[in-house]
């Protein structure tokens, strides 16, 4: 049963469900000085996504959150809410919830405290209160600790706590800051499970923050690349990952071996990359461009094997990664390597060996 | 070997041990100096209050005279309700300054502290000379108000005048206590407050007021105490309604001579500071005092927890109610100007008094004008030719000076000594260094008084010395422990390995490393002591005077523009020692 704060706040997103998103940020920018921390950016989220924004860090998506939950004021442009305009809402009467890169759990607090915290701003009856909070430990597996106080908490556990006490009050959207920075990579892992559950079992609307691009490929319906103040690319994790359109999301999005040229067009009317390592048949839709960047990830390389492109180098390194083996070729005169993943079942090289690696040249994406 | 050999090493060894009790034997000469100079003194005079004159036999009199009679009564409630007003008024000015002052970025802070610490230098006759100056009849205020044709304003010798003095003698300490605690609060819980719905005055009482609270309570708690021993700044700038129980002790001994009825009153000057400190330490732990955070997690019981969120809560109501059409009047340009302004003001408060002083140093008036009606060095020759004034400064000089050696060297053999020990001891030597600090000035001077007395130290440069340590004691303490927790001892181990024997390795290691402590401690020792009329105005007698005593004695009997020239030259002085001190403190280039 929802209680009735959250029914008054989902009726609307029913009825205009598919006209609507959850959020519109239009043309939303902020400057500091002469210094654009964000430029007018376009962004649609609709209800019940997990959107990663994703980028280096002083790409913008810090900035775009905290304008987002009101933390920070923009210079221009509007955040819509279901249709609302809330971009000069005050933060604590905008209906979003933020996870803290740092949890920010109130340290004079016990964990149910901390969880009930929302829910007393709202004016929520103690009974009520009481059971709400009950139900968001037990969401989170905290039932036992209700009790401690944060920092008699692991950092995980802390962390469940942080998760709990955003969802607890059925916030519109909910923002995540890098939530599983400061914690190690085992926990890191497990920690993405449980809050793609809780995506599951809530159908929040959920916008993440991250630099690591592997846990945006894990749990996103969708990735929104920034780099340089502005968004790069948006899509997918398989769109992003199969086709980039700048040699930027292409590199920071899984690993890439990227060689750039001049595009030209043989006898046949085959595209054509000329560069300094060779000339490479591009796939045969690609755009029309006088330039540009060949993407081709390492596991479309085969050392030895089928291609219509070829490129000749020595075994500088073999990386040994567990489920996988990498191969570092260094090309013409050992200024430039690529990688390559090992073909199952093929021992790996040894280092000095003079090898052939070749892909298909549909398996490569011009990018920018 | 055989066994009973080896059962009798065993018991040897553990004779030895339990002898040597590891490092803590450095705090030996500390815990014996405060033990005779201190303890017993403070113990004695506690005892002489319940004992009759004549026949030495138990009895309540003294303490049944003090609440039968009115006078004494008065007195004594007038002592509470100053100590308690001081506090509060301390807490309520000094707490926007503190936030003000902490969210600051640090080079900015450091000179706004700088700026908040000059009336804690100042001598406390220096400050209150100042305030009769400026709030006299005919004082720098009342002379700007008839100059504007305004009827003057009674200022001095009342409420007002005490409070003004008190406040702006207490408002640093009060700030500087609550500082440490609210730069350590995280402000994006106030953000998250924020974001989980909490209106900016929820934001900040429920979340870092509340979290300030340890710092607010040991501000109360400070500046209570410290106000209660009060003499110098009721006796000058207040009238007869504000006679604080320490002047009440000074009286009855030096014209009454009456050692069981001043050891009353002291007793219940006593009681008062020991029950608020049994208090704090119930719901805060006296550990929080040193900056240790307490054991207890949150803070306070279940009743007392519940009641305090809801005094908050109502407190966020509020000021939410309040600060919604204050706001609107102002708007939001000038609301965001408010606390810079106050904040300002503040300081010029506090700076301003300090600086009124020079003027009138150089006027060539006989009288207290200001403006001065022309400037000459008449009064700085007056004071450099009087053979009193000279004696005093010197005397004041070397006593400090011999007061900061050995206050520094018992604190920083103590100080070593905690940091290393792991003894179950441990807390209760803690709490015996800092209690110079707890019990009212007058106790431990009363106590000295009849001690010396005894002795013959009375009128003495060593008596003065020795009084001046045990009060110096706890605040060289206190400032080198702070500097010898953060010491890296593995340091001292890796000295070893290479060579340094211990005391090679505390000269050449340890030392050099803590130096920034054992500065501070020198100069907080040296300005207590500098400083000091408690002790003095009793052990310091005819000509064997010092600068404060001889300044007090001027004071009451008539102000004069000599004392305006001494409280420069006194000020000249302490800002030397503090140049010089910055100076040592630097590390070595």
């Amino acid at each position: 049963m929802l209680s009735p704060l959250a029914q008054a706040r989902t009726a609307p997103v029913q009825a205009g469900a598919a006209a609507t998103p959850k959020l519109l940020v239009d043309g939303l920018t902020k400057r500091y000085g002469a210094i654009t921390a964000l430029e007018p950016t376009r962004l649609e989220v609709p209800a019940g996504e997990f959107l990663t924004l994703l980028g280096p860090s002083g790409s913008g998506k810090t900035t775009l959150l905290q304008m987002i939950c009101g933390l920070v004021e923009p210079s221009g442009g509007r955040i819509l809410i279901d249709g609302q305009d809330e971009t000069r809402t005050p933060v604590h009467k905008r209906d979003i919830g933020l996870v803290f890169q740092h949890y920010a759990l109130f340290p004079h607090l016990t964990v149910a405290e901390n969880i009930g915290f929302p829910l007393r701003m709202r004016g929520v009856a103690p009974a009520d209160l009481a059971r709400r909070v009950k139900d968001a430990l037990e969401m989170v597996h905290l039932g036992h600790l209700a009790g401690r106080f944060p920092k008699e908490l692991s950092g995980g556990q802390q962390q469940r706590v942080a998760l709990a006490r955003c969802f607890v009050y059925q916030p519109s959207v909910i923002l995540m800051d890098e939530p599983l920075g400061a914690l190690d990579k085992k926990l890191r892992e497990h920690m993405q499970y449980e809050i793609k559950r809780l995506h599951r079992e809530t159908g929040a609307t959920i916008i993440y923050v991250t630099h690591d691009q592997e846990e945006a490929l894990a749990m996103s319906d969708r990735i929104c690349l920034m780099n340089h103040a502005r968004i790069e690319q948006i899509g997918t994790p398989h769109d992003i990952y199969a086709r980039p359109k700048t040699a930027f999301a292409a590199d920071f999005i899984g690993v890439s071996n990227i060689f750039r040229g001049q595009v030209r067009r043989d006898g046949a009317g085959t595209p054509m990359l000329v560069t300094g390592n060779g000339s490479f048949r591009l796939s045969a839709d690609t755009p029309e461009r006088p330039d540009g960047a060949l993407v081709v990830r390492p596991e479309q390389l085969d050392i030895d094997g089928e291609g219509d492109n070829e490129v000749r180098g020595e075994v500088v390194d073999t990386v040994y990664a567990g489920s996988e083996t990498r191969v570092l070729v260094a090309l013409g005169g050992g200024e430039e390597t690529i990688t390559v993943r090992l073909r199952r079942g093929l021992a790996p090289p040894r280092l000095g060996e003079v090898v052939a690696v070749r892909w298909r040249a549909d398996a490569g994406v011009l990018v920018s | 070997m055989s066994a009973a050999t080896l059962h009798h090493d065993g018991a040897f060894a553990a004779a030895r041990r339990r002898l040597r009790f590891g490092p803590l034997w450095l705090a030996a000469p500390g815990l014996a100096f405060l033990a005779v100079f201190f303890l017993f003194p403070v113990l004695r005079l506690l005892g002489l209050s319940v004992q009759d004159l004549e026949t030495s036999a138990w009895t309540g009199d003294h303490y049944a005279r003090i609440v039968a009679t009115d006078v004494y009564f008065r007195v004594l409630m007038s002592t509470f309700r100053i100590a308690g007003l001081t506090a509060l008024l301390s807490l309520l000015f000094g707490y926007p300054l503190a936030y003000w002052l902490a969210q600051l970025p640090e080079r900015q802070r450091g000179l706004a502290i700088l700026a908040v610490m000059v009336p804690f230098w100042t001598s406390y006759l220096v400050k209150t000379f100042a305030w009769m100056v400026i709030l006299g009849r005919t004082g720098v205020i009342n002379q700007i108000l008839s100059g504007t044709g305004m009827p003057t304003l009674p200022l001095l010798h009342n409420e007002f005048g005490v409070m003004a003095g008190m406040v702006h003698a207490m408002l640093p300490l009060a700030v500087l206590t609550m500082l440490p605690v609210m730069t350590t609060i995280d402000r994006r819980l106030v953000q998250a407050a924020e974001t989980l719905g909490a209106p900016p005055a929820n934001a900040f009482w429920l979340v870092y007021f509340q979290l300030s609270l340890p710092g607010v309570a040991a501000a109360g708690l400070l500046t209570f105490i410290s106000s209660l021993g009060f003499f110098i700044v009721p006796a000058l700038l207040g009238g007869p309604q504000q006679t604080m129980l320490a002047q009440l002790i000074i009286t009855q001994i030096q014209e009454m001579l009456n050692w069981a009825f001043a050891g009353a009153l002291a007793t219940f000057m006593l009681v008062a500071a020991m029950v608020t400190c049994w208090v704090y330490d119930r719901l805060f732990g006296l550990s929080s005092l040193s900056g240790e955070t307490s054991g207890r997690a949150g803070g306070g019981q279940g009743h007392l927890r519940n009641a305090g969120m809801k005094t908050l809560s109502a407190l966020a109501k509020a000021s939410a109610a309040l600060g919604g059409p204050v706001g609107r009047l102002l708007g939001p340009k000038m609301m965001d100007r408010l606390l810079p302004l106050y904040s300002a003001l503040v300081i010029v408060f506090l700076v301003a008094p300090a600086l009124v002083v020079v003027p009138i140093a150089f006027t060539t008036s006989p009288f207290l004008d200001f403006p001065p009606p022309g400037y000459g060095l008449e009064w700085f020759r007056v004071y450099f030719n009087s053979d009193l004034w000279v004696s005093a400064t010197v005397r004041s000089f070397a006593v400090a000076f011999a007061t900061a050696i050995l206050a520094t060297l018992v604190a920083g053999l103590a100080a070593l000594a905690l940091a290393r020990s792991s003894s179950r001891w441990r807390g209760a030597i803690f709490a015996f260094f800092l209690a110079p600090m707890i019990v009212p000035r007058i106790v431990i001077a009363v106590g000295l008084f009849y001690l010396f007395a005894q002795i013959g130290l009375v009128a003495t440069d060593l008596g003065l010395i020795i009084g001046h340590t045990v009060l110096a004691l706890p605040f060289a303490f206190v400032a080198i422990s702070a500097v010898v927790k953060g010491h890296d001892w593995r340091l001292d181990q890796a000295a070893a390995t290479l060579g340094a024997n211990r005391f090679r390795t505390l000269m050449l290691v340890t030392v050099p490393l803590i130096r920034g402590g054992l500065v501070a401690a020198f100069l907080f020792a040296f300005i207590t002591s500098f400083d000091e009329l408690t002790v003095a105005i009793f052990v310091s007698g005819g000509v064997k005077t010092t600068l404060p005593k001889q300044m007090w004695d001027d004071m009451i009997l008539q102000l004069n523009p000599t004392l305006a020239a001494v409280s420069v030259v006194v000020f000249a002085i302490v800002m030397a020692l503090l140049l010089i001190a910055e100076w040592l403190r630097r590390p070595a280039r």
